[in-house]
């Protein structure tokens, strides 16, 4: 008995300890390149790989001059963000009429969109460079953009969905009575209260935009090629240019771990609403 | 409030999946029965099921299938049980622990080709890699990762980067548990693991449920990992359905073949669907 009271109160220093451990064996491939990319070419190859040396930021220079790093990056933001707007704009409505309005048909309209979601991307990609192609739509930030928004639109629809649904159909009610209408319910309940969990959605809608490179490498080239069409010409075998590849990952990475870290605290309140009842 | 407007609102997203889902796939289905190689252009005839035949008695499509399916089981298994154990370890408070959970879900944040590119050049490269590094100094033979254990190396780098999406959804659902309850249950002589086994699981169903459901998706069409690191080899060891199609349009040429084995994927997308959410759809929809 007194062995579990103590349970309870438990201060001791192991639970830390292995806590630290396993995050810093997480993190360590993160940290091992962002070192790496301050190296020289000479130093990254080093066996076993040294601590200690003197940083440069030549990497970087590099990765911009060759690569033209500022061009993909803002092909990135343009296609991350204009998806992940347009996938909400879409999906709003459709989960609020989901959540709020349910019929017979909505939990199976929810799992075929779902559905929609396991198709292997390489399944339907003569088709889609065919189209894209025709319409001469092939290597534009448009026809990504649009993509995107497309291969998205379920995990969106479906994180919404089970946000809007927790939301306590009193206030709803109470809305109505004051003569709110469809409108006013999605401007005064739905949004306000859903506001978080809008925020984590559109968060994971970035994070899965930015980070994609099938879509990327496939359908864009030099003009609208994103930071991932940018990585995989490092990832060529013509030469192992060690420090550069961790330069260009780290720059490529940077902004959206950035954001998810700053982001964090949005994206757990928001999974709160989802992921719990 | 009218009848058609909540209709009316669904209509967008049912749209445009439906349009999304419809012109790639008919053109796939179209494909599937010509012949259809980039390689002899002109010769579209009308083939059959032969295309169907091709793909499915290929060498490669029994281990693709069984490389599917493990690479979806363990890897849904590793970040699933990996990240409830750290989740309940985080869940109280002790010194610096929200940088250490920044630290925990960064990986997921990485891009996958990079992921790939990290752990194959700086992790587990036999020569240059940490692991070898380490395996050295217990003076142990280093281990070509990606040659010995090619679908085990793609497993251990997919865990890595899925654990952290798993871990933050565990992390919020325990903020929410009734604290309370936990501690009257304590009081009342239950176990630690007895806690976690009738308090802790039960509340973390639907996040489990939520996390398998969209692992899977994603783990049922990997791709850039494989591209990057083994490019599916040695032999047909870390081959998936994905890539198998892949190989057939891309290295190949032959799209019929391809949209053939696309129209197979997408059979075995939805046979797994339907067993997923037999099982968890409970907790999904409840």
């Amino acid at each position: 008995m007194s062995k579990d009271v103590s349970l309870i109160d438990q201060t001791g220093w192991l639970r830390p300890l292995l806590c630290w451990f396993v995050a810093l064996l997480v993190f360590f491939p993160i940290l091992m390149i962002i070192i790496t990319a301050f190296k020289t070419e000479q130093q990254a190859i080093e066996v076993p790989p040294s601590l200690l040396f003197t940083p440069t930021t030549e990497n970087f220079g590099i990765v911009q001059e060759r690569s033209d790093y500022l061009k993909f990056a803002i092909n990135s933001v343009i296609t991350a963000f204009g998806s992940t707007l347009l996938a909400l704009l879409i999906a709003i409505p459709g989960a609020y009429s989901m959540a709020f309005y349910p019929r017979k048909s909505t939990k199976n309209l929810l799992l075929w969109m779902l559905s929609t979601k396991m198709l292997p991307a390489v399944g339907v990609l003569v088709p889609i460079y065919i189209l894209c192609q025709r319409t001469g739509l092939l290597d534009t930030t448009f026809a990504l953009t649009i993509i995107y928004t497309l291969i998205n639109l379920p995990i969106v629809v479906w994180m919404l969905f089970s946000y809007f649904k927790d939301i306590p159909k009193e206030i709803l009610e109470a809305v109505r009575l004051d003569g709110a209408d469809t409108l006013g319910e999605i401007r005064h309940v739905l949004l306000p209260l859903s506001l978080g969990g809008i925020a984590s959605t559109a968060l994971l809608s970035i994070v899965l935009s930015w980070n994609e490179a099938f879509w990327a490498i496939n359908l864009t080239s030099a003009d609208a090629g994103t930071l991932a069409t940018m990585i995989s010409t490092y990832s060529s075998p013509e030469g192992l240019f060690w420090a550069k590849l961790s330069a260009a990952s780290t720059m490529a990475c940077a902004p959206i771990v950035v954001l998810g870290w700053f982001c964090q605290k949005q994206l757990v309140q928001g999974l709160t609403f989802g992921a719990v009842k | 409030m009218q009848k058609w407007l909540p209709r009316l609102l669904v209509m967008p997203s049912f749209i445009s999946l439906l349009l999304w889902m419809i012109v790639p796939l008919s053109m796939t289905i179209y494909f599937s029965t010509i012949r259809y190689n980039l390689l002899y252009p002109g010769e579209n005839n009308f083939v059959g099921g032969m295309n169907f035949e091709f793909f499915y008695t290929d060498d490669a499509f029994w281990p693709a299938l069984f490389n599917t399916l493990t690479l979806v089981g363990l890897v849904l298994l590793l970040t699933v049980v990996s990240a409830i154990f750290i989740a309940v370890a985080l869940d109280k408070p002790f010194r610096g622990r929200s940088i250490a959970r920044v630290l925990l879900i960064s990986p997921f944040f990485i891009m996958p080709t990079v992921n790939a590119l990290i752990w194959k050049n700086m992790m587990m490269h036999p020569v240059y890699g940490v692991l070898a590094a380490i395996w050295t100094g217990f003076g142990l033979e280093p281990v070509d990762w990606l040659a010995q254990y090619p679908l085990g190396s793609i497993i251990i780098m997919l865990s890595w980067q899925w654990m952290p999406f798993a871990l933050l959804i565990f992390i919020t659902s325990l903020q929410s548990m009734d604290h309370e309850q936990k501690e009257a249950a304590l009081l009342d002589g239950a176990s630690g693991w007895q806690v976690f086994r009738y308090l802790t699981l039960p509340h973390l169903a639907r996040p489990i449920a939520v996390v398998m459901m969209i692992e899977t998706i994603f783990m049922l069409s990997v791709f850039a990992e494989i591209f990057v690191t083994t490019g599916g080899g040695p032999g047909y060891e870390s081959t998936n359905l994905a890539f198998l199609i892949f190989a057939q349009a891309l290295m190949q040429f032959d799209v019929g073949v391809a949209s053939a084995g696309g129209l197979i994927a997408v059979i075995l997308a939805n046979i797994v669907a339907f067993f997923l959410i037999r099982a968890i759809g409970k907790n999904l929809v409840a």
